[in-house]
């Protein structure tokens, strides 16, 4: 008998702001894979194709695609909405909460399994109305989104109650596990890490015909990508800095900007500030084929963190075959060996790994070709099984 | 009769610091990393001192003193003499304490441990003959036979020590050399005349270095008495067992609390209670034992990995550069006739810090990563990297200044 699941996640691919509806459509495919039947639920109607699963929609009324990013920050959001709407992100989650009851008697499954606080609401509903397991899954907490700037006390207390409530907490990398140790005060024994992963068939025999960046390329600028939004979280600002010193000693380089947010002008006023605006291509926010196009087109690929739950993006690139510069205060530095690593805040030794790979092309050679290889290991299906393994100690099932 | 041969590596390179882009053209001080670092040289050398070199070189006094029979062999590269003598002279001292009792032989290398006979002879030799002076005036002695850094050898190597007038050359007992042949003997190389050459018994060797405190293995523990046994076993089809291993087995890559230094305080006394048993040193085998055949090395073997290769040091995108580069420069260091770079440049060519490059088994957190004062094979690169560009740039501020 497969196992059931009701699953409830915020938002899937196409229809996504970033790594949390990728990793949801990830693990669901590969749990498919591995005969687990999924029931997945989506606040709201999207045109979304994932024929591996059952796909529900809450259709909670008001909810606005991208408006309730699960990134957003409250006072960005929008203001005039009908008061039985939802008005702000977190009358969405209640709205969705409220859903889940009706949608939780609907359906057959043997456990629930909601993906961050955005969820959690919803499945705690479910668990209350059909008495079976809560697990929860930790793509990133406020102390990650907060990116030591503080946090919200609101947010905070529906993640504590999603994990007190749940059964078993799956965390996408030790160093979110310390996070929930340290700040929620879970028992460790209820925590199972569960790394994200790619598909390895994804990035095989990756060609472009053309890419907008050859032009660049032809006039021997090297090309080094930041991608990820632009908040504090991510660490563009560094990433700038790292630019401005790297220019210095390898003047010939691009230093390309994926992603929007709400630093963008911050970081295009410094870029001027800091001499390089010239050096400094913006491209905002990129998906599908031209995101691919700048993974593949870049020489190097650096991800400066301030706090990185799991880090899809440098997944992404090593498969890629563009090597990267990880941030220690990442989760997927707990999965790559063949990638460089440098504290967030260490611009210079940023700067001085940036300059070797772009000066040392058997560094780069090397790099590229034993991270294609390692990225292989970091799979779906590895994140699937281990998921598995989970859902059977939570329902008292033993491996046979 | 068997005979049997102790022989003991003594290194540890000058590891780089932490040289950055920005040293580069500022900063000639390749070697310095401060007290407390991972690659700081002093920190190393004075902690190997303290846990192997000095309580197993007394252990090997007492056995020298207790054992009329027994002798022992080392090999010191040029760059721990020279550690020795600034960081930790009690330790020398206790070295040349027990070559002082003439049942201790010192093997001749290359000074900075370097794989200089794969890229030039002509460094190979000056090397060799730097190693030989500072035995000569640390210990009073000339050493005769030959060891190639991590027993790196081939038949050319053979010959041409042979025409260095060497004695002897010690090599791994590779499988996939001597086939069906047994280590157990005195061995001639491909085209030689006198030289000889004595094949580390790896089985029985690596049960000490690698093996001793693996409670996964299944002969653990590993008691003196046991060993011995097994040593005594080969007698009758072998003339002699070569026991070769790092030195620093002892106390270092098997601790104090494994019982490495009772181990070692028993084995003469239990190898010895089986009469066919004696110990030689290298030159003694050399005279005594004849040399039953050929044998043909045509490739590169190493004492290295499973493969017995080169590749821990050769042979990935980035070793293979930094190696070119260094050689590179060879010719223009040595003509510069500045004393303090030719020495910096030699000290790149220990072969420890290509090593660090390697990427074969990075990510399994075997050995490698074990000895690997760097946190990955890239970082070793890129300061390595970085300190080969500045060397340039001092050759070149030379040329300038003449």
């Amino acid at each position: 008998m497969p196992i059931k699941v009701l699953m409830f996640g915020w938002e899937l691919p196409p229809c996504n702001s970033g790594g949390l509806g990728t990793a949801c459509y990830g693990l669901s495919q590969a749990l498919a894979n591995q005969n687990v039947d999924i029931t997945f639920v989506l606040p709201q109607r999207v045109n979304v194709k994932a024929d591996f699963m059952r796909l529900v929609f809450a259709d909670i009324q008001g909810f606005n695609w991208p408006d309730f990013s699960p990134y957003a920050s409250f006072k960005y959001l929008p203001k005039n909405f009908p008061p039985e709407m939802a008005r702000d992100l977190f009358s969405a989650v209640n709205l969705y909460a409220k859903r889940a009851a009706d949608i939780a008697k609907k359906y057959n499954y043997d456990i629930i399994h909601s993906h961050d606080w955005l969820c959690f609401p919803a499945g705690i509903v479910a668990q209350q109305v059909s008495s079976k397991p809560l697990v929860t899954h930790v793509h990133a907490t406020e102390f990650d989104r907060g990116g030591g700037q503080g946090i919200n006390p609101m947010v905070y207390a529906v993640e504590k109650m999603g994990m007190d409530k749940s059964e078993a907490i799956m965390p996408v990398s030790n160093f979110t596990k310390n996070i929930i140790l340290k700040h929620y005060q879970i028992d460790s024994a209820k925590i199972n890490v569960v790394h994200n992963g790619i598909n390895p068939e994804e990035y095989v025999n990756q060609i472009d015909e053309s890419n907008p960046l050859d032009a660049l390329k032809k006039a021997g600028y090297k090309i080094v990508l930041f991608l990820g939004r632009l908040t504090m979280q991510k660490g563009p600002d560094y990433f700038l800095k790292a630019a401005a010193r790297s220019l210095e000693y390898y003047p010939k380089t691009v230093f390309l900007v994926v992603g929007s947010g709400d630093m963008e002008n911050q970081m295009i006023n410094l870029a001027v500030q800091l001499g390089i605006s010239d050096k400094v291509l913006f491209a905002g926010f990129l998906r599908g084929q031209m995101l691919n196009q700048a993974f593949r087109a870049a020489d190097l690929f650096v991800m400066p963190s301030v706090s990185e739950p799991f880090g899809m993006t440098a997944l992404e690139s090593v498969a890629t075959g563009t090597p990267a510069i990880i941030s220690k205060q990442s989760g997927v530095s707990e999965t790559l060996g063949h990638v460089l690593k440098a504290d967030f805040w260490d611009v210079d030794e940023m700067t001085n790994q940036i300059v070797s790979v772009l000066n040392y092309p058997s560094l780069h050679k090397s790099l590229k070709e034993n991270g294609k290889e390692e990225s292989k290991n970091v799979s779906w299906q590895a994140a699937a099984s281990k998921t598995i393994n989970v859902y059977k100690k939570v329902l008292g099932r033993k491996k046979k | 009769m068997s005979a049997i041969c102790l022989y003991f590596q003594v290194h540890q390179p000058y590891r780089i610091k932490k040289y950055r882009v920005f040293d580069i053209g500022n900063d000639h001080n390749y070697f310095d990393s401060p007290d407390g670092s991972r690659l700081s040289n002093k920190d190393v050398l004075q902690k190997v001192a303290r846990k192997s070199y000095l309580p197993t070189n007394q252990v090997i006094l007492e056995l020298l003193k207790k054992h009329p029979e027994f002798k022992v062999a080392y090999s010191l590269s040029g760059v721990v003499m020279e550690q020795l003598e600034e960081y930790a002279p009690d330790a020398l001292a206790s070295f040349q304490e027990l070559v002082a009792t003439g049942r201790v032989e010192l093997l001749s290398e290359t000074y900075y441990h370097s794989l200089s006979y794969i890229f030039s002879k002509d460094e190979f030799k000056a090397q060799v003959k730097l190693h030989s002076q500072m035995i000569k005036r640390l210990f009073k002695k000339i050493p005769k036979v030959f060891r190639n850094t991590e027993l790196i050898y081939k038949n050319e190597l053979g010959q041409d020590l042979e025409a260095m007038g060497y004695e002897g050359i010690l090599a791994e007992g590779a499988d996939h050399v001597l086939e069906w042949r047994s280590p157990n003997f005195i061995y001639k190389p491909v085209g030689t005349q006198n030289i000889g050459l004595m094949l580390k018994n790896y089985r029985l060797s690596d049960d000490i270095a690698f093996r001793f405190s693996n409670p996964g293995w299944t002969e653990f523990p590993l008691t003196a008495p046991k060993f011995a046994r097994w040593v005594s076993a080969f007698n009758g089809s072998g003339d002699i067992i070569n026991l070769f291993m790092d030195y620093e087995t002892f106390g270092e890559h098997q601790w104090e609390d494994t019982g490495i230094f009772e181990f070692l305080r028993h084995l003469p006394q239990e190898l010895l209670r089986h009469r066919d048993n004696y110990f030689v040193t290298p030159s003694q085998a050399l005279k005594k034992l004849p040399k039953v055949a050929e044998l043909n090395f045509p490739n590169f073997v190493s004492w290295a990995d499973v493969e017995r290769d080169i590749s821990a040091w050769l042979g990935n995108s980035m070793q293979d550069d930094a190696a070119a580069k260094l050689y590179a420069l060879e010719s223009a260091v040595l003509k510069s006739r500045d004393q303090k770079l030719i020495s910096d440049w030699r000290r790149l060519t220990t072969s420890d810090h290509f090593y660090y490059m390697c990427t074969k088994w990075f990510s399994d957190g075997d050995v490698h990563k074990y000895f690997n004062p760097y946190d990955s094979p890239y970082e070793a690169f890129i300061a390595y990297a970085n300190v080969l560009q500045d060397v340039k740039l001092r050759l070149e501020k030379l040329h300038k200044t003449k």
